[in-house]
């Protein structure tokens, strides 16, 4: 646990949040359930001597997550429950557990109440997610941030002509998962994740609230979004911990922000843009994020599909502490789809700043084995000589890692 | 579901046609492409009103030496009047993409929309229909194949009658109307008396048979509708083959537009 106070108060604010989950089962005549899930085995290798003293080479890794589900009253109520488990060989940090979901969900004709805690998507780009911000983001899982932390929410959903309106509100906030000092890769000062400053009063028991809009239009699909709350990510302020030793201390600060996203469908071809405004006391942050996505079928009379993927990403990056890598950059990417029966895939992409020397590598890959099992592949490159530029810190971090899923 | 309705529904002939069975071959008063048409329409006109459907799809996959696979899905459809129909298909097995589902509102002319949903990062994604020729879960069968076979997706030729197992059948030509199917043509045995689908033969972009699709053990429901429970795909070319088992069909599930939105792919379960 990245910080017990903080993890003993999201607990107890769990069970209120899922207290009408509780009472809703306890009352409806018992439904048989279903059981789903997987357990995975990696292993982490490093190209590069560490920068970090405390750092290894080499790493492993086991995690498991299974997932309840249970439908009743004509499968207009459900019950979901999805506990995460990850055990790190090197990192305390990373070794951790999460409650991915917990929610009652109640459909009506026109309308539908999640109350407990969700997850939630939002976007269309491939690189960055921009304007994905209801989930924080388990960083420790991958430096993606497409695996998110469970949130406490109460989400209201309405079906209309118009297009689909979601109310939330989200009780409690989730601080961002960090690296510790022998995780790897990490920022060259270990994020003190156990002393947040939040701007709010209320720290994580600021009540935040989001509104979304979402609708498609022949072939335009659009969504648009507001949001005042915790923001999802901190700035990364230098400063000492209880010990006296340099650290990052994680300040979250109060935002409203403002986004959209849209993808045409035409063809071939996705166009796609994500884009946001936000608002923070130390200035404003514009960020935008798009592109397209060609895609050619049956490569060379093959079964083969080959994606093309270009998106450029700006970010104005006006306030202190929140830097991103992606400010001024373009994402090349091609995205094979083997299309065989161990639905075999292969997206290799890189991402090239184009005011300074930071470039980013990336290959992923995977691939079903037998009926149950799957292997996946992901390397990762950061190549970079510019010491301002946050993927500095991860420079010699080069690796590649497996992972082996046992699906169930 | 309409992916397969149209297939198992088979093709007729204009009620017309259909009273004076014998005028078609005899008299030739009309044009082979009228003929072939009207087979299509008919075929359309016998199936509609069957409102929504609800089925399970084990698929079996075979490579050329014989070595079988599996997947199971399931597949909701709603009937549209005015629109091609609205499908979901949830996704069981294997594992690791179980709760994957794929919704599509398909329309009389090209492209339809497809969304698809990925479980694991709750991602809700439009696709690009026109990859249509692409295999549907590595299987013979392309996206194509199994989509809304709706009459103005073809442009129809009425090739000759063809007796097989004691049956009566017309025999169409159908060219794909959209020039990114993968297919210059397909073959299509109709039985005279119930206008459904029991052989189709698909030919490439190079004009050389592909695919043969054979269905077999139709069953009538509600005392109206034909659907098939079994239907084998075999790529000539490739020496592999696909089976696609279909079972546990119900009609008038109370189906509605909400249940094949966007937001009903993260419901489906």
């Amino acid at each position: 646990m990245s910080d017990d106070r903080g993890h003993k108060r999201f607990r107890s604010q769990l069970i209120t949040a899922s207290l009408a989950a509780s009472l809703a089962i306890a009352q409806s005549p018992a439904v048989a359930g279903e059981w789903r899930g997987n357990a995975s085995a990696e292993g982490w290798w490093f190209f590069q001597s560490a920068l970090q003293p405390e750092q290894e080479d080499s790493n492993f890794s086991v995690a498991f997550e299974p997932e309840y589900f249970t439908d009743w009253d004509d499968g207009d109520q459900r019950l979901v429950f999805t506990p995460f488990f990850r055990w790190d060989q090197q990192d305390d940090e990373r070794t951790h557990v999460d409650i991915r979901e917990l929610y009652w969900q109640k459909s009506l004709s026109s309308s539908e109440l999640i109350v407990g805690v969700g997850k939630v998507f939002w976007g269309v780009t491939e690189l960055r997610h921009l304007v994905d911000v209801i989930n924080q983001t388990d960083l420790v899982e991958n430096l993606d941030q497409e695996e998110k932390l469970g949130q406490p929410m109460v989400q209201l959903t309405f079906l209309t002509d118009w297009g689909t309106l979601d109310l939330f509100v989200l009780p409690y906030f989730r601080e961002r998962t960090f690296s510790g000092a022998k995780g790897r890769p990490r920022a060259p000062l270990v994020v003190d994740t156990d002393n947040p400053v939040f701007q709010s009063s209320a720290e994580q028991s600021h009540v935040d609230y989001s509104i979304r809009w979402s609708h498609y239009f022949g072939d335009w699909d659009i969504g648009l979004a507001h949001f005042s709350g915790t923001s999802r990510d901190p700035r990364l302020v230098p400063g000492l911990n209880s010990q006296g030793v340099p650290v990052f201390i994680p300040n979250y600060d109060q935002i409203d922000q403002f986004s959209l996203d849209l993808q045409a469908t035409k063809g071939s071809w996705l166009l796609k843009l994500e884009a946001l405004t936000r608002d923070f006391t130390l200035g404003r942050n514009n960020a935008a994020t798009g592109g397209f996505e060609y895609t050619l079928v049956g490569l060379g009379e093959s079964a083969i599909d080959l994606g093309l993927l270009v998106e450029y990403l700006y970010d104005d990056n006006n306030v202190p502490g929140l830097v991103t890598a992606f400010d001024d950059d373009i994402f090349l990417g091609t995205r094979f789809a083997f299309n065989d029966t161990q639905s075999t895939e292969l997206l290799l992409g890189g991402s090239f700043d184009l005011n300074q020397h930071s470039n980013f590598f990336n290959i992923e890959g995977s691939r079903r084995i037998g009926q149950t099992w799957k292997a996946e592949l992901e390397v990762r490159i950061f190549d970079n000589d510019v010491p301002t530029d946050p993927f500095f810190a991860l420079r010699d971090d080069d690796h590649v890692r497996i992972i082996f899923s046992k699906y169930f | 579901m309409k992916l397969m309705r149209r297939l198992e529904a088979g093709v007729g002939v204009t009620i017309a046609l259909l009273l004076f069975g014998s005028y078609l071959t005899v008299a030739g008063a009309e044009t082979p492409e009228a003929q072939g048409l009207a087979i299509a329409v008919e075929a359309d006109r016998r199936d509609a009103g069957f409102g929504d459907t609800q089925s399970v799809m084990n698929m079996v996959l075979r490579n050329r030496h014989g070595q079988e696979t599996s997947r199971q899905m399931r597949s909701r459809t709603l009937e549209q009047f005015d629109d091609g129909d609205k499908s979901l298909i949830i996704f069981d097995d294997p594992a690791d993409v179980k709760g994957t589902a794929f919704l599509t509102h398909s329309h009389k002319t090209p492209p339809d929309d497809q969304w698809l949903y990925l479980p694991a990062l709750k991602r809700v994604k439009r696709i690009a229909s026109r990859n249509k020729s692409g295999p549907f879960m590595g299987s013979e069968f392309a996206y194509e194949d199994l989509s809304s076979q709706e009459v103005e997706k073809y442009t129809y030729t009425y090739l000759e009658n063809e007796m097989i197992d004691g049956r009566d059948h017309f025999v169409i030509q159908r060219v794909p109307v959209d020039e990114k199917s993968g297919y210059t043509r397909q073959i299509a045995w109709l039985d005279t008396g119930e206008y459904r689908v029991f052989k189709v033969e698909f030919y490439d972009r190079k004009e050389s048979l592909q695919k043969t699709l054979t269905i077999t053990d139709y069953q009538q429901y509600l005392d109206k509708y034909w659907r098939a429970s079994r239907m084998d795909m075999v790529n000539h070319q490739t020496g592999k083959s696909t089976t696609l088992l279909w079972s546990d069909y119900s009609f008038g599930n109370g189906f509605t537009e909400t249940d094949f939105n966007r937001n009903s792919l993260s419901k489906a379960r």
